[in-house]
């Protein structure tokens, strides 16, 4: 098994015999040791997508606006993914941004997975009706687990999703209500020496 | 009084850094001081009669266990080498995580000895060879094999009975990544595991030696003596494969160096030194005096340094003791800006790390910082600006921008990796192929380009404009961004000059390591010693630990 050391190195080397700015290449080498580690192929697709420079064209978009249409090949990945996560700061505010045509998403997805960590913020990416929930660059939720990442992803939305309980208010109480179970009504002398912050102090 | 932390536009040159020294805040006595409570065991002993075959030796508390596996071999006496082109030694070693099972054996029996065309699993944590210092070896074991004990000017002029030739960790060649055991306790400091692994050969080299001493002469074969064991290190021969690690990684250097400023400003402001506290450093320096007598070595650079070194420490312990006085408030404030004034680079970082002998409670808490968590620095702050970037550079790198890359001598070499040993190389880029392959090495030129384009850039224009036209710079980018927090975490020097002097970038390194008896072989490579005159594993619960200071060569 190679490590996620020989990974990230191999990666970046290669990354700048492609003919790549090390300083990018020190980025790509990150995120395909990023996807390796969540369990995706990027090794398998840094590679394809490498073999695939020396014949296709692919399109650079250095500055990302909310629709973003490709003139003639699609958008690739490294450069896509370097602007967004240089620029996810500014382009936060627009909400959802579209792409019509990704070259290798996966290798997009490693960059859209630190800007999360970046803002602070989860991001939701779909593409031909698949669907990948980027988790502060935690972790990858995804409903193509086992399956054969696309080389080519179409009509692509970027949604970042505003910081908010993934439950109802009422499921909230309900489980506090139990937690109080574990509260002691207090007796007016240990109201009167008590010290510290409370019950809001969350300890 | 407040003492400034000294200025990283001096400290961070070569030649000062370069002129480090071991101290406490080394990461083989930090080593030692965590491992010292251990249970520490020889686990699997199975050499034949010449000493060839495999060994065991674990350190163990509560559930957690590391052992080292060694494989000694058989080879030619024209296939040893001591440069890491070798490819085949004496011995080979990891360091297993856990007890390894007779099937992990196996499998590392054929891995381990094959180094870096081996393939080593997340079980195992650290890789190393070794070769002997033949003619200290044989000479050894010949004394021992008639009931002698050696001869110990030999023993102290070489000092070691094999030599390291590299020393691998952090997922090469399929190890751990340091990811996977980054929590753990016992190795919060840096290269902790190397060490350990070290440690342990050491202590396999004087099992070799006795057992193949035994075999040779049964009846009148006696055992190297415990106190000239404990004079003897592990050689190690390093090469330029160590250089771009302290450019790699900006934090982790800045952390190392950090704490040791640290201790030096916190000692200089300790307002009365105790008696107790200066008796220690006084025994210290003039004990030492004895490891720069032995200090022996054949380059001329080297035996300069070492000339200089001796006379300033001498010319110090006469100032000390006939102009000097403890008593004085901030004692050791006085005394480092003599240093500073009276003595070279390689006195004052000498004294500099005597001085922490007598404060563990200075040092202690320090060791801790001395990693890094890089991640957390990588990405570029691109929502800052031009002009904050400008400044920072200014501020930061200013003897960098007065460097002219116009001129042949500071742009005369490039650092590249080499096809064959995938290793890092110097060579001349006006005279050897290759430089279009350049390393990202030459960060004082980088920035200083860096500069140049900020300069006619507007101050307003975000970070994420400025690397939309211009990515080529990004690298330094991220390393400005990085030095602005981290004040230490760059050389302020030129790493692709006409006189750099690569081994400074070695020392430096080998100097935390807490190597001792630096040996330049050449400019671009040397020889040290590691644990020359540490406690044994028997002596671990309990030992001196000024050792460093008390090594007796005779």
């Amino acid at each position: 098994m190679r490590s996620l050391s020989e990974i990230e190195t191999t990666t970046k080397r290669a990354t700048k015999a492609i003919g790549f700015d090390w300083g990018i290449s020190e980025e790509v080498g990150k995120s395909v040791r990023l996807l390796e580690m969540f369990g995706f192929s990027g090794i398998r697709n840094i590679n394809q997508y490498y073999k695939d420079r020396a014949d296709k064209k692919f399109e650079n978009l250095n500055l990302i606006s909310n629709n973003n249409k490709s003139i003639s090949a699609p958008f690739c990945p490294i450069v896509l993914g370097v602007s967004f996560l240089d620029q996810v700061k500014t382009i936060d505010s627009i909400g959802k941004i579209k792409f019509d045509k990704i070259a290798f998403p996966l290798i997009f997805l490693s960059f859209l997975s630190r800007s999360s960590e970046v803002i602070g913020k989860k991001i939701l990416i779909r593409f031909d009706k698949k669907e990948f929930l980027l988790n502060l660059n935690v972790n990858i939720y995804s409903n193509l687990f086992n399956q054969e990442f696309p080389f080519i992803a179409n009509n692509v939305e970027v949604e970042f999703i505003n910081n908010q309980d993934n439950f109802k208010e009422s499921e909230w109480q309900n489980l506090y209500r139990l937690s109080e179970n574990t509260f002691v009504e207090e007796s007016e002398s240990s109201k009167q020496g008590a010290a510290g912050a409370g019950l809001t102090d969350n300890d | 009084m407040k003492i400034e932390l000294r200025d990283p536009n001096i400290i961070m040159k070569l030649s000062r850094l370069g002129s480090f020294h071991q101290s406490k805040l080394s990461f083989l006595r930090s080593f030692l001081n965590e491992f010292k409570d251990w249970e520490y065991k020889r686990d699997l002993f199975n050499l034949d009669q010449n000493g060839y075959g495999e060994t065991v030796y674990s350190f163990k508390k509560k559930h957690r266990v590391y052992s080292l596996v060694c494989f000694a071999n058989n080879i030619k006496d024209e296939e040893r080498s001591d440069r890491v082109i070798a490819t085949k030694w004496d011995a080979a070693f990891t360091l297993y995580d856990g007890v390894p099972s007779k099937d992990d054996i196996e499998r590392l029996k054929n891995e381990v000895p094959k180094q870096e065309i081996g393939r080593l699993s997340f079980k195992e944590l650290t890789l190393s060879r070794a070769n002997k210092s033949v003619r200290v070896f044989n000479h050894v074991v010949e004394a021992l094999s008639n009931g002698e004990q050696p001869d110990l000017d030999l023993l102290s002029k070489v000092g070691y009975l094999y030599r390291t030739t590299a020393v691998y960790g952090s997922g090469k060649f399929g190890l751990a990544d340091r990811f996977r055991i980054k929590n753990r306790e016992e190795i919060n400091g840096p290269f902790r595991l190397e060490m350990m692994l070290v440690y342990l050969v050491r202590q396999f080299t004087f099992d070799q030696v006795n057992h193949v001493a035994h075999y040779k002469n049964p009846k009148k074969a006696v055992k190297l003596d415990e106190k000239i064991c404990k004079n003897l290190g592990i050689g190690n021969s390093t090469g330029l494969g160590m250089a771009p690690f302290i450019v790699n990684h900006p934090t982790l250097l800045n952390n190392w160096i950090l704490s040791r400023e640290t201790a030096l400003k916190n000692i200089r402001e300790i307002k009365n030194v105790e008696d107790k506290d200066s008796k220690l450093f006084i025994e210290c320096i003039k004990k030492s005096l004895t490891n720069i007598t032995s200090w022996n070595t054949d380059s001329e650079y080297q035996q300069n340094k070492i000339k200089s070194l001796l006379n300033d420490v001498k010319k110090f312990i006469k100032y000390i003791e006939n102009k000097f006085d403890f008593k004085n408030e901030y004692a050791f404030n006085k005394i480092y800006l003599w240093l500073e004034r009276e003595t070279c680079e390689e006195c004052i970082e000498y004294t500099v790390s005597i001085m922490m002998e007598p404060y563990n409670h200075i040092t202690e808490p320090l060791v801790r910082n001395m990693s890094s968590d890089e991640e957390k620095y990588f990405n570029i702050p691109t929502s800052r600006t031009v002009g904050e970037l400008r400044n920072i550079i200014e501020d930061k790198y200013p003897s960098i921008l007065d460097i002219n890359f116009e001129k042949k001598e500071n742009n005369q070499n490039f650092w590249f990796i080499s096809k064959n040993k995938e290793e890092p190389r110097l060579a001349d880029r006006f005279e050897e192929h290759g430089s279009e392959l350049e390393q990202p090495l030459a960060i004082a030129r980088d920035i200083k380009k860096l500069h140049e384009k900020l300069l006619s850039s507007k101050n307003n224009l975000t970070i994420t404009e400025f690397l939309s036209h211009n990515s080529k710079l990004r690298h330094v980018i991220r390393r400005a961004f990085i030095v602005e927090k981290f004040p230490y975490s760059e050389i302020q020097d030129n790493t692709i000059g006409k006189n750099i002097m690569p081994i400074d970038m070695l020392r430096l390194k080998l100097s935390f390591f807490g190597a001792l008896k630096f040996d330049p072989r050449s400019d671009k490579w040397l020889r040290i010693c590691m644990f020359q005159g540490a406690p044994l594993p028997s002596e671990l619960k309990n030992f001196d630990e000024q050792w460093v200071y008390k090594v007796n060569v005779q």
